[in-house]
């Protein structure tokens, strides 16, 4: 049995916080300047270029590519044989995220109570941590924050199973169309199909993962991924919703058996500013 | 496409010769503002009672900003999603005489009739794009609401900031 101290973790956790802040993933730039060439709309293409601009200056000056530096959301595999000694997994993030957020100065966007007081927790946490078991000794933290504006504009349907395909297609492409400019689009459209209610969503998430560019290993869901893509990009919604060719930057599917009478939906947006970082200890 | 510079004392004269779609930089003091502030601010209105802030001709840029680093004015400081506002904003028009107003995404129908009703514009700024944003930024205080943290009501100096007007004083919108 290996063991990793909890304080390993908290200090790579803290690492991460601060370059998935500061440095957009690489395909995610790619993809940002190539829609920038491609836009048809003189203020779309504008707006991707200072995004395009924007990622330089913040990865060079260290600075948040956005202010809202989002809820931690992680994504951990830990080893069948990895044990963790001294605080819990989940107080070893919250610990790395406290760190994280201080030293990178970045937003402390928590509140403890959603409804009533909702006073700010001070340290951007407590993060949402999602594990999952897999063979071996190694510990894979991947650290998504996601942005508020964006998760505001996430929906989630039960469909019936007779609803199909299409039913699947034109609910997504219903719900980024009619998100508009909210979510800062060009978005990354992550979509989970199948699961319980829960776990639908969660995969919707972990699909925003994925690179961009990369398509569904199967080809039935590879042809939704493309048809909601294109007919994202022919709504005219653009960036920020002020018009244009490029609404959403990728269409991610992800799937999970389900219940023989559900054929659940969950659409998770991503804005632009696609974060993310990851470790492996 | 042409630039055209403007104040921040935003007077009528000047806002209605503004159109959706106009690129503007944007140079003065302006106001910051998000959900928790603006609701404050309307159950000051309900109870009779003044503003922290004089709104009159000004500008709220609905922002949190992220921490300044040392030597810094402020973070980084991109735009916050404008609809959670439209519950509030056309009473800050309508009573307190805000003329202008900075974020990203369209604006409710409510939001549009108080505009156009007393004179008010509308401005987005690019949305993630806020490390670039925050170098228009040149001064920043928080001057109300210190407990909100990042949703504390801030005055910031800028100079140059680029905007495009979203929603004219006319109703119309850049947003289909």
């Amino acid at each position: 049995m290996r063991e990793i101290q909890s304080s390993v973790i908290s200090a790579a956790v803290r690492d991460l916080c601060l370059k998935a802040a500061f440095d957009l993933p690489e395909d995610v730039m790619e993809r940002l300047k190539y829609c920038a060439a491609e836009e048809e709309s003189e203020i779309g293409a504008s707006i991707l270029r200072q995004c395009v601009d924007n990622a330089h200056i913040a990865a060079n000056e260290e600075r948040p590519i956005c202010q809202d530096t989002g809820f931690a959301v992680f994504f951990i595999e830990q080893g069948q044989d990895c044990r963790i000694t001294g605080e819990t997994l989940f107080e070893a993030c919250n610990a790395g995220v406290r760190a994280g957020y201080t030293d990178g100065y970045l937003r402390k966007s928590i509140v403890r109570d959603p409804l009533f007081d909702r006073k700010n927790t001070g340290d951007n946490t407590p993060a949402v941590v999602h594990v999952k078991e897999v063979p071996g000794s190694n510990l894979r933290i991947v650290l998504a924050p996601k942005g508020g504006g964006s998760e505001n504009m996430s929906r989630t349907a039960m469909l019936k199973p007779a609803d199909g395909p299409q039913g699947v297609v034109d609910f997504v492409v219903d719900t980024v169309v009619c998100a508009g400019g909210n979510p800062c689009p060009p978005t990354i459209v992550g979509v989970g199909i199948g699961g319980t209610l829960e776990k639908c969503c969660e995969i919707a998430k972990h699909s925003l993962l994925r690179p961009l560019g990369s398509v569904h290993e199967d080809p039935r869901y590879a042809d939704l991924e493309k048809e909601i893509l294109e007919r994202v990009n022919a709504s005219g919604v653009g960036p920020q919703g002020l018009g244009g060719s490029t609404t959403a930057l990728a269409v991610h599917i992800e799937t999970h058996p389900c219940h023989i009478a559900q054929l659940p939906v969950a659409v998770n947006l991503n804005c632009h500013a696609a974060r993310h970082s990851e470790v492996v200890l | 496409m042409s630039v055209r510079k403007i104040s921040a004392v935003l007077t009528q004269d000047v806002l209605r010769t503004l159109h959706a779609g106009d690129r503007v930089e944007l140079s003065g003091d302006i106001y910051t503002a998000r959900d928790a502030a603006h609701k404050r601010f309307c159950d000051l209105l309900d109870a009779g009672k003044p503003l922290p802030v004089e709104l009159r001709n000004s500008i709220i840029y609905f922002v949190g900003p992220s921490p300044a680093k040392p030597g810094d004015p402020i973070g980084s400081a991109g735009p916050t999603t404008s609809y959670r506002m439209d519950p509030y904003s056309p009473r800050l028009i309508g009573e307190c005489g805000l003329t202008g107003m900075i974020g990203k995404g369209p604006r409710g129908q409510n939001v549009i009739d108080a505009m156009t009703r007393a004179g008010a514009v509308y401005f987005a700024a690019v949305g993630g794009a806020a490390a670039l944003i925050s170098r228009s930024v040149t001064a920043a205080e928080v001057v109300a609401y210190p407990d909100l943290g990042p949703e504390a009501v801030r005055r910031l100096t800028v100079q140059d900031m680029p905007l495009i007007v979203a929603v004219d004083s006319a109703g119309v919108s850049l947003y289909t």
